[in-house]
């Protein structure tokens, strides 16, 4: 009898938890599954349907947002910004943490600080001194000029996190390298790098997000239409006279789309991120 | 070749060896100096000049932050974001924190609620506030108002509460909070989880043998097990939310009106609109300053706690 009541009282309990958390996913995905929803719909029937399963699916509006919304030329700039920018910091921030890490020379740790106080002090106006720089070095509207910009913010976490790295990875496989006649670069390209791939996913995850979902530098040096990623190229889109919505949401739907998979492929990786910058933070 | 002892220690280590180490730092410091410390720099330097962006700078002294005191539009528009704040503090980490404790204990499918609750912070704010804007008011047509919520209040029966969500002054702010909040708990809420996951289970176990009850418990053994955790989220919600302008801009597409004015949005209305570099710059300073010293008091308070 007592068994059957603690029983109970659990199963009570695990309901309520379940409603509470299930309430909250669906508030969670509905909004998206909403704009996917409108995406298929026609220009007539967008604001008189409110059916959560409207009958014909308007396919059309992903030809007509990849061709006439320029969506297609907006993807095409967030995969070459986004691949470069990783890139870039991969390599700049890995070469600096395996220095800081592994390598002396005079004024080493001053230099790290710096970075370190760099990512504690808040710098919210920084673009306006930055544009201003970027206008005088004619840096404005050019796809090199954005990237270096973007590999300057994801530089201080990046390095910090795989500093933390290399200083819990032993050396013995650097002094087996050393005497086999590695030199520097060699170790770093060939012992470090490949072992530090747990640290190296999540600066590439993190960072990929960071920059797919980038708006205010891109919006400050990127005016031209054909240098645009899809965040600025969205807004461009929504601010028009006339906004075609369903084209709108076909735009949305490709801008998310993408960066929501590779979440959902890589969420152990950002997770764990996540919770080892909470530790550090 | 070079020996164990020249790249380790700071004893033996020749001027070329040290030449040699340094290039591995020198791309990261030269694009860093470029694109962080040189508009540091500059920043301050142009807070204290008057510029319309091209032409020579007229040097004003602390004019620009004399100016700044007595803008009532600039306080306003602090105001807002601390609002903003607020709300994320008080409902989007009370959230978080509740569905990290129901998702602490052993609970079924509990991995599959951390995947999709941190599927909004994952989303852009564009995207967020576009898709927002679609769901509360896409605007009128015919008189009437559109958009997902004011049909379903029509549906359900209560037709008193459509309006339009976004433009009206009253609601357009806390429309804002709370998409904000909404794109945000799931940052929280993981790391709150994970704050929570490393709390010793001997010590409920203690608790529950001493007589403590679960709401016992949780005052005595998890609030003070939790509390670094706490204020770290505490500053980073500080900190997101007094910067919020993106979604802004985005959810609310009539352009910049008055009563959804936040600090970065004057400073770059400033920048862009009416050309006063210096004026956008004092104001980045203030901003900043402001900033740095919530982030510290929290942190001094959170250590007291630490040491109490």
């Amino acid at each position: 009898m007592r068994l059957n009541r603690y029983i109970l009282q659990d199963i009570c309990k695990n309901t309520v938890l379940h409603i509470f958390l299930l309430t909250v996913t669906i508030s969670c995905l509905f909004p998206i599954f909403w704009m996917v929803r409108s995406s298929l719909m026609t220009n007539q029937t967008i604001f008189v349907d409110h059916s959560f399963f409207p009958g014909q699916l308007n396919w059309q509006n992903y030809a007509e947002a990849w061709v006439k919304g320029r969506f297609g030329i907006y993807f095409f700039n967030s995969i070459i910004y986004t691949v470069s920018v990783v890139t870039g910091i991969v390599v700049v921030s890995s070469m600096a943490a395996f220095a800081f890490s592994r390598l002396y020379f005079p004024g080493r740790d001053l230099i790290f600080y710096i970075f370190v106080a760099a990512m504690m002090i808040p710098l919210p106006g920084s673009f306006v001194p930055l544009f201003v720089m970027m206008n005088k070095l004619h840096l404005v509207n050019t796809r090199i000029g954005y990237i270096l910009c973007m590999i300057n913010v994801g530089l201080s976490l990046s390095i910090l996190l795989l500093k933390t790295f290399f200083d819990k990875m032993p050396s013995d496989l650097e002094d087996a390298a050393r005497i086999d006649g590695c030199n520097r670069w060699q170790i770093w390209w060939h012992v470090a790098l490949p072992l530090a791939r747990p640290a190296l996913a999540v600066i590439v995850i993190y960072n990929s997000l960071n920059v797919w979902n980038e708006f205010i530098l891109a919006n400050l040096l990127l005016n031209d239409k054909t240098l645009m990623p899809l965040q600025t190229g969205l807004m461009a889109f929504n601010g028009a006279f006339q906004v075609d919505y369903p084209v709108l949401m076909a735009g949305l739907t490709m801008t998310a789309i993408p960066i929501v998979v590779v979440y959902l492929m890589m969420q152990k990786h950002i997770v764990k991120g996540l919770s080892s910058g909470a530790v550090v933070g | 070749m070079f020996s164990r002892a020249d790249i380790r220690s700071s004893i033996k280590v020749t001027a070329l060896d040290a030449g040699k180490n340094a290039l591995f730092v020198l791309p990261a410091v030269v694009i860093f100096s470029t694109f962080y410390i040189y508009p540091f720099f500059e920043l301050i330097n142009l807070s204290l000049h008057q510029w319309p962006g091209i032409g020579p700078k007229t040097f004003v002294g602390l004019e620009n932050f004399q100016e700044l005191l007595s803008d009532k539009v600039w306080w306003l528009s602090m105001w807002h974001a601390a609002y903003i704040t607020l709300i994320a503090l008080v409902f989007q980490n009370a959230l978080a924190f509740a569905l990290a404790l129901a998702c602490d204990r052993e609970i079924r499918g509990q991995k599959f609620y951390r995947v999709i609750f941190f599927i909004p912070p994952v989303l852009s704010e564009v995207v967020v506030g576009i898709l927002w804007n679609w769901i509360l008011n896409a605007g009128t047509q015919n008189g009437e108002h559109i958009g997902l919520l004011n049909y379903f209040l029509n549906a359900t029966g209560l037709p008193q509460l459509v309006h339009s969500w976004l433009s009206d002054p009253k609601t357009a702010l806390t429309c804002i909070a709370v998409v904000h909040s909404w794109k945000g708990f799931g940052w929280g809420f993981i790391m709150l989880l994970a704050g929570l996951q490393t709390i010793d289970r001997q010590l409920y176990e203690a608790a529950r043998v001493d007589g403590a009850g679960s709401w016992r418990t949780f005052l005595n053994v998890t609030i003070p097990m939790m509390i670094p955790v706490i204020m770290v989220v505490v500053i980073l919600t500080i900190l997101g939310s007094m910067q919020v302008f993106v979604l802004i801009l985005s959810l609310v597409n009539q352009g910049l009106v008055y009563h959804t004015e936040v600090p970065v949005t004057r400073i770059l209305g400033s920048m862009q609109g009416t050309k006063q570099f210096g004026y956008a710059c004092a104001q980045a300073v203030v901003f900043g300053a402001i900033l740095v010293m919530v982030s510290f008091s929290f942190k001094k308070i959170s250590n007291l706690a630490k040491q109490a």
